[in-house]
C-alpha cells in the first residue's frame, strides 16, 4: 500500500514524541532508577537469596502441628477475626454519616464536603499499623486497640467510596422524590442510599476482607490478634510455629475472600 | 395585576400551522369576560432558559386553568423537559416569572418550594421507582412532601392512614395485588402505573408528566395514558404533559403548546388542530 492510494497520506505507525514529552519520559525513568537505588536494590542479594530462603523453608517445615500449639494459635486466630469483624462493622456504620457529609450535592455544602474528604484522605494516608500504634498508646495493649485501628482504617476506606457511590447513584428516583416536596434528608434516605446500596455492600465486603488481612499483623505492635505469635516465632527462631501461623493466616484470608466473593454475587447478583 | 393574557402568544404560520386563536381564559377575578371563572393554577410569563450560554428558549408565556390538560410538543432539544423542571423549581430559570399555585417559583425559599411541590405530582419518562423497595413503600414515599420524616421512608414504618392512602392509590391503578412486590420485579407498564399512584397519593392539584409512555411499548403506553387521564379527570387535577405522540397530544390535551426555534410559537385548543398540522413543529 503506497501513499499514492491515500491522497491524504497514511499516518505513521508511531508518533514521534515532542521534546517536552521526551523530557517527561526521561525524567520518569530517572526517578524510577533513583527509587531502586534508594531501596537498596541489589542483583547480588537477589541472586544469593534463594539458598537462604531454601534454608528457612527447610527449617520451617514441617510446620508445628502439635495440638496445644494449634489450639493456642486457633484461639488467637479467632480473636483476630473478632477484631476484624467488630472493627469493620463499626467502621462501616460510621462511614455512612461521614460519607453523607463528604458526598457533593447531597446534604452538606461544598466547603464541608472538602473538609470531610481531606479528613478521609488523611485517615487513608496513615497506615493501619500506625493507627494501631496510636491506639495502643491511647487505650493500652490488646485487641481493643486493634479494633479501633481497624474501625478508623475502615472509615477512611468506606467513607470515601460510599460518598463516591452516592454521587454516582441514579438521580431519577431522587428527582422524583424531590418533586413530591420531600426534604433533602428524606430524599437521601429513601432514594440515594437505596440506589447506592449494591455498591455499599460490595465496598463493605471489600472492607471486611481488608480488615481481616490487616488484623493479622496488628499483633506485631501489641494490638491483639495472631500477629504477636508470628513475631514471637521469628524472634525465638521457632520457624515451624511461625510457618504454622503463616499458613493459618493464608487459609483464613483466602477463605474470607472466597466467602466475600460468594456473598457479593449472592446479594448484588440478585439486585439487577 | 394579573391581567388576562391571551393564551395564543404568536403566529404559527411559519411552522405550516395556521394561526389559531383560542378563547381567552379568564384571569383569577374573571374580569372582562362572561365565561365561567376558573382559578389559574399556573402562569408563566416571558420565561427564558439557557445552558452554558446556549439559549434553550425565551419569551415563553402561558397559563393553566384548574382542571385543564395541556400537552407540550416539540422536537428533541427544544426544552420541553427543561421547561417542566423550571416549573417545579428543580432547575433555575434565567428570566421571567413562574407562578405555580400562588408560589413565585423563582424567588421562593426552599421551604416554599417544598410546600408547592407537595401539591404537585410528577411522572417521568422512566418510572424512577426506588428499585429495592416494595411497591407500597414507593407509593408511601409519595407523601414525603406533605409528611416528612422517618415514618414515611417505608411502608412498614408508615402510620395507618398513609398506608391506607397508598393502598387506595394502588387500587386506582389496579396494582393493589402487587403491593408487597419489589419495584424492580415489575414490568415497564406496571412500574409506570406505580409511578402514577405515587404521583396521585398526595391528592395533587397539578400533575406533570414528562413523556410517561416513552419507555413503554405502544399497547402499554396506551393503557398508561388512558389510566393517567381517567384518574386525572376524576380527581379534577390540572395536567401538563409532554408527548412526542401527536395523537396523544390531541386526544388527551385540552390545549397544545408547541416549542420550536427557541420559543413557543404554538398555543392552541386541541380541537382546532390536526395531527398533520402539528407535524409542522417537527420540520
Amino acid at each position: 500500500m503506497t501513499d499514492a492510494s491515500h491522497p491524504m497520506g497514511l499516518p505513521s505507525r508511531y508518533e514521534r514524541p515532542s521534546a517536552l514529552a521526551f523530557l517527561g519520559y526521561a525524567a520518569a525513568i530517572l526517578i524510577i532508577l533513583w527509587s531502586f537505588a534508594g531501596a537498596g536494590f541489589s542483583i547480588e542479594k537477589v541472586m544469593s537469596s534463594p539458598p537462604r530462603f531454601a534454608d528457612f523453608i527447610d527449617r520451617a517445615f514441617p510446620p508445628n502441628l502439635e495440638p496445644q500449639v494449634l489450639a493456642r494459635l486457633g484461639w488467637k486466630m479467632l480473636e483476630t477475626l473478632q477484631i476484624a469483624l467488630a472493627g469493620a462493622v463499626i467502621g462501616i456504620i460510621l462511614s455512612v454519616p461521614v460519607a453523607l457529609l463528604a458526598a457533593r450535592g447531597l446534604i452538606a455544602p461544598t466547603w464541608i464536603n472538602q473538609i470531610v474528604r481531606t479528613g478521609l484522605g488523611f485517615i487513608r494516608a496513615v497506615p493501619d499499623i500506625a493507627w494501631a500504634l496510636v491506639f495502643v498508646v491511647a487505650v493500652g495493649l490488646g485487641p481493643f486497640a486493634g479494633m479501633l485501628a481497624i474501625a478508623v482504617d475502615t472509615i477512611g476506606f468506606c467513607g470515601r467510596f460510599f460518598a463516591d457511590d452516592m454521587e454516582a447513584a441514579d438521580k431519577g428516583p431522587s428527582e422524583s422524590l424531590t418533586a413530591t416536596g420531600a426534604r433533602k434528608i428524606d430524599v437521601v434516605a429513601c432514594a440515594t442510599i437505596p440506589a447506592a446500596m449494591p455498591a455499599f455492600i460490595s465496598t463493605s465486603l471489600f472492607a471486611t476482607e481488608k480488615a481481616v488481612r490487616s488484623s493479622t499483623i496488628l499483633g506485631l505492635v501489641g494490638a491483639g490478634g495472631i500477629g504477636i505469635e508470628l513475631k514471637v516465632g521469628f524472634d525465638l527462631f521457632d520457624y515451624p510455629t511461625a510457618m504454622t501461623v503463616i499458613l493459618m493466616i493464608a487459609v483464613v484470608v483466602i477463605s474470607i475472600e472466597y466467602l466475600s466473593g460468594w456473598a457479593r454475587t449472592k446479594i448484588i447478583g440478585e439486585q439487577r | 395585576m394579573l391581567a388576562t393574557r391571551s393564551l395564543i402568544t404568536s403566529s404559527v404560520t411559519d411552522l405550516g400551522v395556521e394561526t389559531l386563536v383560542a378563547p381567552a381564559r379568564p384571569d383569577k377575578t374573571g374580569a372582562g369576560t362572561s365565561a365561567p371563572v376558573l382559578p389559574v393554577d399556573l402562569r408563566v410569563t416571558d420565561l427564558a432558559k439557557s445552558f452554558s450560554g446556549t439559549p434553550i428558549f425565551k419569551d415563553v408565556s402561558f397559563g393553566l386553568s384548574r382542571g385543564e390538560a395541556v400537552a407540550i410538543v416539540g422536537a428533541n432539544g427544544t426544552g420541553k423537559s427543561t421547561l417542566l423542571r423550571c416549573l417545579m423549581g428543580l432547575i433555575p430559570a434565567d428570566a421571567g416569572v413562574i407562578d405555580v399555585l400562588g408560589t413565585d417559583v423563582r424567588n421562593a425559599s426552599g421551604a416554599q418550594l417544598r410546600s408547592m411541590r407537595a401539591k404537585m405530582g410528577l411522572v417521568s419518562q422512566k418510572h424512577n421507582l426506588v428499585p429495592r423497595l416494595s411497591v407500597l413503600s414507593n407509593v408511601v414515599q409519595g407523601l414525603l412532601g406533605q409528611k416528612p420524616g422517618v415514618r414515611h421512608w417505608s411502608q412498614s414504618l408508615a402510620p395507618a392512614p398513609s398506608r391506607d392512602a397508598a393502598m387506595t392509590a394502588l387500587e386506582k391503578v389496579g396494582l393493589a395485588h402487587l403491593a408487597s412486590r419489589r419495584a424492580d420485579r415489575l414490568s415497564g407498564g406496571q412500574s409506570q402505573r406505580v409511578a402514577i399512584a405515587r404521583a396521585l397519593v398526595g391528592d395533587p392539584k397539578i400533575l406533570i408528566a414528562d413523556e410517561p409512555t416513552a419507555s413503554l411499548d405502544p399497547a402499554a403506553g396506551e393503557d398508561v395514558m388512558d389510566l393517567f387521564f381517567k384518574l386525572a379527570r376524576q380527581e379534577g387535577v390540572t395536567v401538563i404533559f409532554i408527548s412526542h405522540n401527536i395523537n396523544h397530544a390531541l386526544q388527551y390535551g385540552d390545549r397544545v403548546l408547541g416549542l420550536a426555534d427557541g420559543g413557543m410559537p404554538l398555543d392552541a385548543r386541541a380541537e382546532s388542530l390536526s395531527a398533520e398540522k402539528l407535524r409542522g413543529l417537527y420540520d
